[in-house]
């Protein structure tokens, strides 16, 4: 069973002063996330990343399309008792404590009375605001609401938790703080479908990715497999710097400190440019493949959107 | 489910009651009910009459206007600020949300009212020095304030459901002003012949009927309420009340939100 199942999520908004044009959010999308995986779901602002998440927790609705949650239809109200949201750049009723905020969260979500009060603690310790006790929300920083943020997001323990931009907006002590407790909820083997555009942050933590762009899918893999099918190149360094007249045309790219030269060659090379520089005795230092970044892969999918990240 | 509506009632009474606008609002209109006895001595023997129909009308009209004023941001300030997001994603239906935000309201108003009522109260001895039966008919007209605010309030989130939080309060408070001259509108249609007189029927018996409510003069001049209008009234704003919520989650239940 996958933890979450789209089949074909359309959305479009009517635009316009009289509503009768239609804006696609979302071109059919189809996507599946298995149980106790970290997804990232990449794109850049505009691409759909929140309108999916939104039709997900039924906050609007799909023009086409259905979902499945934990096996039952996304709109199931028992489904959404086992799942968490925490909303981009969240803003929390700010006439509440945190204390009261979660109990409340608690409340709707179906959390008996009896130990919810040494759970809100224990909640409030683990993201590191266990002594804040009464002090209105209207009082907290960014990263602390951000963390309350993911306290309510898992106030009730739920198995499949969104977040919608986790880091977005933190400085770098708080997008670490928060990149822990994600860290932490993953151990803990929660399946977490995370949507961001701070790649960094899905390649530390996500299992697997999907690239969204302009409402369409444009990628979905595993992170490691797409980092090394994002590039193909090889780094090798040797003593030698004389050989390198002989290896023109397979080194594009090279720096030469002293006697070392390092260079950079296509993988499809390296059994001929090892093979010249042997011939030319130079000798070898290190032979690294050199893996592609995420960004490589995010930015081939997404070629030619110079006007979204605007 | 009841906790569910439990716990959205009570975080909407709380939100009200630690919003700082509504004490000035109250602190007014026990300003008012306290002053009432200064406009009565202007006339001798009438003291009474003064402060009953200055104190009651007070009550009425500010919880009109409390019920606008929070009333018209209960849904609309939960999704601008996407407070709304975090309940939604819960297993909390709309329709839960909207009648929580409704009780949640109306508590707040009553609550409120008695507060005011006690202070009405306490000016009452203060001028006239003792309380006698007649003025525990004075109660029939503040239940009649509470009735009106069921109907007000559930016409302020009814405009709320789908409005932005300025043009719900000037259709909320037009509502209540042309509902507060209901019985004339009747009288007139029941006067004009042909379509004019057709239409004027519809809308006076569409609009909520305020003037029904307002027995604060009867009460004023020591007249007895019937039960029959007690209980017609009840009826009346319970029916009317339910309806106009029935279409406010009606219209939340299909809405897109952005």
């Amino acid at each position: 069973m996958h933890a979450i199942e789209i089949q074909g999520f359309s959305k479009n908004y009517a635009v316009g002063f009289w509503k009768k044009q239609l804006q696609p959010a979302l071109r059919s999308l189809n996507l599946t996330v298995e149980a106790g995986e970290t997804f990232g779901f990449l794109g850049p602002n505009g691409a759909g990343k929140t309108t999916t998440l939104k039709l997900l927790l039924g906050i609007t609705f799909p023009t086409a399309g259905s979902a499945k949650i934990l096996g039952k239809d996304f709109r199931d109200p028992e489904v959404k008792s086992r799942i968490g949201f925490l909303p981009e750049q969240p803003y929390f009723y700010d006439y509440l404590s945190a204390p009261e905020l979660l109990d409340y969260y608690a409340q709707l979500s179906g959390v008996p009375a009896a130990g919810r009060a040494q759970r809100i603690q224990e909640l409030l310790q683990r993201v590191g605001l266990g002594d804040v006790r009464n002090k209105h929300l209207r009082k907290f920083s960014k990263g602390m609401l951000q963390r309350v943020g993911i306290a309510q997001a898992i106030v009730h323990d739920p198995e499949v938790i969104f977040l919608d931009e986790p880091m977005s907006g933190l400085d770098p002590l708080g997008r670490h703080e928060v990149r822990e407790l994600i860290q932490g909820l993953k151990d803990a083997g929660r399946t977490i479908f995370f949507s961001t555009h701070i790649l960094s942050d899905a390649e530390a933590l996500c299992d697997r990715v999907a690239v969204i762009h302009k409402g369409e899918l444009r990628g979905v893999g595993v992170v490691n497999d797409l980092r090394s099918s994002s590039a193909d190149k090889v780094e090798v360094i040797w003593q030698g710097a004389k050989a390198l007249p002989a290896l023109a045309g397979h080194v594009p790219e090279s720096h030469v400190t002293g006697d070392t030269v390092r260079a950079t060659i296509s993988a499809e090379d390296l059994d001929l440019v090892l093979e010249k520089l042997r011939q030319e005795r130079a000798r070898l230092t290190s032979v690294t493949p050199l893996r592609g970044t995420l960004e490589e892969y995010f930015l081939a999918k997404t070629s030619g959107t110079g006007e979204e990240r605007a | 489910m009841t906790s569910r509506l439990a716990a959205i009632t009570l975080n909407t009474f709380r939100e009200a009651i630690r919003d700082r606008v509504l004490y000035n609002l109250i602190l007014f209109v026990l300003l008012l009910v306290a002053s009432a006895p200064l406009f009565g001595a202007i006339s001798i023997d009438i003291e009474r009459l003064v402060l009953v129909n200055l104190s009651l009308t007070s009550i009425s009209l500010f919880g009109v206007i409390i019920a606008i004023f929070i009333g018209t941001g209960l849904v609309s300030k939960e999704i601008e600020k996407k407070t709304l997001y975090t309940i939604l994603s819960r297993p909390v239906r709309r329709w839960e949300f909207i009648l929580g935000k409704y009780f949640g309201l109306l508590l707040t108003l009553v609550v409120n009212t008695g507060l005011m009522t006690l202070g009405f109260y306490a000016a009452l001895l203060i001028t006239t020095h003792k309380l006698t039966p007649a003025d525990a008919r004075l109660l029939v007209a503040v239940y009649f304030i509470i009735l009106q605010f069921l109907i007000v309030t559930a016409i302020t989130l009814l405009f709320s459901s789908f409005s932005t939080p300025i043009f719900s309060a000037v259709f909320s408070f037009a509502l209540f002003v042309i509902g507060t001259f209901a019985e004339d509108l009747r009288s007139f249609a029941a006067m004009t012949p042909g379509p004019a007189g057709w239409l004027a029927t519809v809308a006076g018996y569409a609009v909520p009927n305020f003037a029904s409510l307002n027995v604060i003069s009867q009460v004023a001049h020591d007249q007895p309420v019937s039960g029959s209008l007690i209980a017609f009234n009840t009826l009346y704003a319970l029916l009317y009340s339910a309806a106009v919520t029935a279409g406010a989650v009606l219209i939340f239940e299909r809405r897109n939100l952005k």
